[in-house]
């Protein structure tokens, strides 16, 4: 049986200033599939990112989200609003850590006082910091922030730029913990990009291996790590990159 | 004592009427244009930035200079009858107040981080919702703004005494007061009377610093 894709993306381009950042021939994300995204600094990563969640268009070629073309001015906002992306470095607004993740469900007009708020608010530990200003958050307790106002909408896609980049060991397996049960409990569709390999080694069902804007490979976890078949892809397995 | 007479209070009230309707205008045009400004990328961007930013410095006499020739009987606005009115006093107050609120508007959207559009955007945010997160996050500034353009409009003297005219009991600000009493001689009650003025600001001042604190829904 051949697998739906969520997404499909057929000679994308983006370019910023008249130089391209991302160049992908082709590339499709299953539906309810965990895909990590892994490539060095500057790889084209957030970028891809930000094409999936409908923020930013393409500059050429086209992305397809279930029957729907991103990118264009007039992409229903109940479309984007299946889709969630929590960016690298979060920008929380002013308030407190409960208000900014109450927000994404205020936007929608449901009930804020939801019980789920309390729960992802526990599931993450910021239970404690609730009622905290988020002016005197730490990087790390921002970033956990960020996530659990994603988590708490219920994505259908969840997209996440380097969601650990700034966490101890105990919290990146807390997060890891969290995200494998969403993406188990309510077949989430996630895109995770990370430059820690050990971590997508762990979490991910398929890996697309991004340099220099361009895909170089995409297989399944077991195949990327153990086999894979682009020579580029080895050296940078084995901590051999030159780029 | 002139200072607690029923003219004092005519005085102040108009003063606070001309001046808090010239800012209010220039409010709901200035922080859209200057949320705007801070947001959009077009061409002449720049020239247009410039262009606002040189407004700041606008000469309140020269304002009401042009002001003056645009309502009298000769000029392109006389059929409103708005010369030597307080209308006439609201609309050279606009036009001083506006570069100034709609600079130090896009002052503070443009120091709201970038991605902050795009993050609110990426939570299930139309546009409108977006823009108004923004504005939320550059409310400090917005308020400064606010209370920069009250303050330069409730000084000024220039222009209110060109096109106002001065006219006791219909355009006698408290500025215009204090000309008058200061070329009589009467130093003390041109004192009083800026007494007034600076307490106003203060109290303009209060609450919107008042206000910077306060949660918006």
């Amino acid at each position: 049986m051949t697998r739906r894709w969520l997404y499909h993306l057929k000679e994308t381009t983006k370019s910023y200033g008249g130089s391209p950042v991302l160049q992908i021939g082709g590339l499709e994300v299953f539906r309810g599939e965990m895909l990590c995204v892994v490539g060095p600094t500057g790889a084209g990563k957030s970028t891809l990112l930000r094409l999936l969640a409908g923020v930013e268009a393409p500059t050429a070629g086209q992305i397809m989200f279930a029957d729907c073309r991103l990118g264009s001015r007039n992409v229903p906002l109940e479309i984007l609003r299946r889709i969630t992306l929590v960016f690298q470095r979060p920008v929380l607004l002013g308030g407190t850590v409960r208000t900014n993740v109450e927000y994404g469900l205020h936007l929608r007009g449901r009930d804020r006082r939801s019980a789920h708020v309390d729960e992802i608010l526990g599931s993450l530990q910021l239970s404690a910091l609730a009622s905290r200003s988020c002016r005197n958050l730490s990087g790390g307790e921002t970033q956990l922030v960020a996530l659990a106002r994603a988590l708490v909408l219920r994505p259908e896609v969840l997209l996440l730029d380097e969601p650990t980049a700034n966490l101890d060991p105990a919290r990146v397996a807390l997060v890891e913990r969290t995200i494998a049960t969403v993406h188990r409990e309510q077949q989430t569709t996630v895109v995770w990009a990370t430059h820690n390999l050990f971590q997508a080694r762990r979490v991910a069902d398929r890996v697309a291996f991004l340099l220099e804007g361009h895909l170089v490979e995409v297989a399944s976890a077991k195949e990327f790590f153990e086999s894979p078949v682009d020579a580029r892809t080895g050296a940078f397995l084995r901590g051999e990159m030159v780029y | 004592m002139v200072i607690l007479s029923l003219e004092l209070w005519s005085i102040v009230r108009l003063s606070l009427q001309v001046t808090g309707t010239a800012v209010f205008i220039s409010v709901l045009v200035g922080v859209p244009l200057g949320t705007w400004l801070a947001l959009a990328q077009f061409r002449g961007k720049l020239l247009l930035t410039a262009l606002v930013h040189t407004g700041m410095g606008l000469p309140p006499v020269v304002v009401g200079l042009v002001v003056y020739l645009l309502l009298s009987r000769s000029g392109p606005l006389a059929c409103l009858d708005w010369l030597f009115t307080p209308q006439a006093m609201v609309l050279a107050q606009c036009i001083i107040a506006l570069p100034l609120v709609t600079s130090i508007t896009m002052a503070a959207v443009s120091a709201v981080p970038d991605d902050l559009l795009l993050q609110v955007r990426s939570l299930g945010a139309g546009p409108w919702q977006a823009r108004w997160a923004v504005l939320r996050e550059a409310r400090a500034g917005i308020l400064v703004a606010v209370a920069a353009g009250f303050g330069r409009v409730l000084s000024e003297v220039g222009a209110a005494l060109i096109v106002g005219g001065n006219i006791q009991g219909q355009t006698r600000v408290l500025t215009t007061a204090i000309v008058l009493e200061t070329n009589k001689g009467e130093f003390a009650l041109a004192l009083g009377l800026g007494g007034w003025l600076l307490s106003l600001a203060l109290l303009v001042n209060v609450v919107g610093l008042g206000l910077q604190g306060k949660p918006l829904p």
